[in-house]
C-alpha cells in the first residue's frame, strides 16, 4: 500500500469542501462543503494509522471521534440553520442581515 | 502497484469526483446525493486501509444519519427542487473560491505527499478487537467525554429549536392604523 495515495485523495476532498464553504449561498450547501474537510481528516488519520503501530490504534480512535463531534456539529448547525429560516425567512448567506426586528419598524414608522 | 492501490486508486477517483461534483451542482437535492456517493466510497477506501471498524461507523453515521439530516433540512426550509439560478453566487466569487481551494489541494499536497515517504508498507491498522480494547482502554475518558458533549448538542440544538419557535421571531402583525385609531 503506498500512502501518497489517501493523502491525495484527502487534499482533494479538504480542495473541494473550501470551494463549497466559500461559494455557496445556501447554508446547507455550506454544511457539506464543511462535512468534506472533516472526511479529509478522517483520511488523513486512517491512512497515517496504517504507517504506525502502536497499541493504542491512534488513527482510527480518533477518526471514530472526530465522526461522533462531526454528528454533534451538524445536530447544533441544522438547529441554527432551522432558527435563521425561521427567523427571516431564507437561508442564503450572502443576503443582508436583519438588523431590526419587524416591531421596531413599525414603532419608528 | 499492488492491488490495494489500484483498488483505492478507483474508489478514490470515485469519491474525489463526487466530491466535487456535490460542491458545485446547482440541485440542491443532487448536493445531497452525491454526498452520499461521496462519503460511502470514502467508507470503501477505509476498508482498503485495513479499517473496517472505522468504514461501518462512517456508513452508519455519515450515509445514514447524516445526510438525511442534510436532507431533512433541506426539506425544511423548503429549498426548491430542481436547478435554481436564485441561489448561484457571483462569478467572481466562484472564481475566487476556485482559485482559493486549488491552492489549498495543492498545498496539502505538496506538504503531505513527501512526508508518507514513496516506499509500500502492509497496512497497520488493527482489527475491531484491537480498536475496540484501545478505546475502551485507553482512550476511556475522552470517549465518556464524547458522550457529555453529545448530550450537550442534544439540549443545545433542542433550546435553539425552542427559541427560534417562540421568544425570538416575531411575525410582522397588523397594527391598527394612526388614522384608524384616532378619535
Amino acid at each position: 500500500m503506498h500512502l501518497w495515495l489517501p493523502m491525495l485523495l484527502a487534499s482533494v476532498l479538504a480542495g473541494a469542501g473550501t470551494y463549497g464553504v466559500l461559494a455557496r449561498r445556501n447554508a446547507v450547501l455550506v454544511l457539506i462543503g464543511v462535512e468534506l474537510i472533516l472526511n479529509a481528516a478522517n483520511v488523513m488519520f486512517v491512512a497515517l494509522g496504517a504507517a504506525d503501530d502502536s497499541p493504542l490504534q491512534t488513527g482510527q480512535s480518533l477518526t471514530l471521534f472526530i465522526i461522533t463531534i462531526a454528528a454533534a456539529e451538524i445536530c447544533v448547525a441544522l438547529a441554527v440553520i432551522l432558527a435563521m429560516f425561521k427567523l427571516q425567512g431564507h437561508i442564503d448567506l450572502s443576503a443582508p442581515p436583519l438588523l431590526t426586528s419587524p416591531d421596531d419598524e413599525e414603532a419608528n414608522r | 502497484m499492488t492491488t490495494r492501490d489500484i483498488v483505492f486508486a478507483v474508489i478514490g477517483v470515485i469519491a474525489s469526483a463526487s466530491a466535487i461534483l456535490a460542491v458545485t451542482t446547482r440541485n440542491l437535492v443532487h448536493a445531497a446525493l452525491w454526498l452520499v456517493v461521496c462519503l460511502g466510497t470514502i467508507a470503501g477506501c477505509y476498508v482498503v486501509l485495513g479499517a473496517e471498524l472505522v468504514a461501518l461507523v462512517q456508513v452508519l453515521i455519515y450515509v445514514g444519519a447524516v445526510v438525511v439530516l442534510v436532507l431533512f433540512a433541506l426539506m425544511l426550509t423548503r429549498s426548491p427542487i430542481g436547478p435554481n439560478r436564485e441561489l448561484a453566487s457571483p462569478w467572481w466569487q466562484r472564481i475566487l473560491a476556485a482559485v482559493l481551494a486549488v491552492s489549498v489541494a495543492v498545498l496539502l499536497a505538496v506538504s503531505l505527499v513527501p512526508l508518507v515517504g514513496e516506499g509500500a508498507l502492509e497496512s497497520k491498522n488493527g482489527d475491531t478487537k484491537e480498536v475496540s480494547a484501545a478505546v475502551f482502554g485507553t482512550w476511556v475518558w475522552p470517549f465518556e467525554l464524547l458522550s457529555v458533549l453529545l448530550l450537550a448538542a442534544l439540549i443545545g440544538a433542542f433550546a435553539l429549536a425552542k427559541i427560534a419557535g417562540a421568544g425570538l421571531v416575531r411575525t410582522p402583525k397588523r397594527t391598527p392604523t394612526r388614522e384608524g385609531s384616532a378619535p
